[in-house]
């Protein structure tokens, strides 16, 4: 794993495929220190074979994706909430 | 602009590489055929997937420098990273003609809607201008009256993207304004040193925090992290600072 310098608006695909909201909007509020944000300001850590979610303020894994061929891994504990905006667009 | 279709179901197309263009001399425009486009947001993003014979595939994540203007149609300027497995075949091998698989339209943080009212600030580093550009074309597509101001950092002029169709916007384009910073190497008779962008900057040809523009900010992580600071310093409002970070490494 090594950080390529991405945020979480480079995850806006692997999220669209398993969530019908835009996921990317979301609000995340982080297990470790409490701080909340949105997902696309998440540091991304990856790539293959996933990508790691941390908190850009106490660097905690917020989310973790791993794409299976026929299958996702989404390991959300470092999520003590996501808030997600729904509606209008 | 349509209204574009940003949520429903997201699947990998086969799109052709109908043109192509240099930007710059590592920076390449893609022009896409992509079939059944459902249409875009400035600022939204694809996923390209590129699959060897042998079954490895990767993935990357493009910001779309187009604006959506009802065609089946996208635009994607790359920056050849050097030893980039991705980058480095859509800038020097892929050609007119060529497939690509992609999907998209994603994202919808990083996004400018013709519907947001107030002022608009665009501060871009390198090749994270591209984002920035589909905002400024969408604008110019619908004929926006957001005042739009765009901060353009790069090292030399060779290496600014866009600037010819920059120049007629800035004539064309009513309320838009450019100013480059020039970090390595300044035209000639440049009234300032080349230098890195600064509060001084942002000051300047920024928008002063009271007109509460919406602010948008991408370029590689050490670019973002210190503008996004010195906003914040000058009084913006961080929920009006949108950021995007790219890593440049693949």
């Amino acid at each position: 794993m090594t950080y390529a310098g991405l945020d979480g608006n480079a995850m806006a695909g692997d999220l669209a495929e398993i969530f019908a909201a835009e996921m990317t909007a979301a609000v995340a509020t982080c297990a470790g220190c409490g701080s909340s944000g949105a997902v696309a300001e998440l540091r991304l850590w990856g790539a293959a074979p996933g990508l790691v979610a941390r908190c850009p303020q106490c660097t905690d894994v917020i989310l973790r994706i791993v794409r299976a061929p026929d299958r996702v891994f989404l390991d959300l504990r470092g999520a003590l909430r996501l808030e997600i905006p729904v509606g209008s667009s | 602009m349509a209204r574009a279709a940003v949520s429903g179901r997201l699947i990998w197309r086969v799109a052709t590489l109908a043109e192509a263009r240099a930007e710059t001399a590592s920076a390449r425009t893609l022009v896409l055929d992509v079939p059944e486009w459902p249409g875009h947001l400035p600022g939204q993003h694809v996923d390209v997937r590129l699959t060897a014979p042998d079954g490895y595939s990767a993935q990357r994540s493009y910001s779309i420098a187009s604006a959506w203007t009802g065609d089946g149609r996208i635009e994607l300027t790359i920056q050849r990273i050097p030893d980039g497995e991705v980058s480095t075949y859509l800038t020097d091998i892929f050609k007119v003609g060529d497939p690509v698989e992609l999907r998209g339209p994603v994202g919808g943080w990083f996004v400018w809607r013709e519907r947001q009212t107030a002022p608009v600030l665009l501060v871009g580093g390198g090749s994270g201008v591209v984002p920035l550009m589909s905002m400024v074309r969408a604008r110019g597509a619908v004929r926006g009256r957001q005042p739009f101001r765009l901060i353009y950092s790069v090292r030399s002029p060779e290496d600014a993207c866009y600037t010819g169709e920059l120049a007629r916007r800035i004539r064309d384009d009513a309320g838009l304004d450019v100013r480059y910073v020039y970090t390595r190497q300044t035209p000639e008779g440049w009234p300032e040193p080349a230098k890195r962008i600064s509060v001084a900057t942002l000051n300047t040809y920024g928008w002063p925090p009271d007109f509460g523009p919406d602010c948008y900010v991408c370029g590689p992580t050490g670019f973002v992290e210190t503008a996004a600071d010195m906003l914040v310093a000058l009084g913006h409002d961080p929920r009006r600072i949108r950021t995007e970070r790219f890593g440049g490494t693949s």
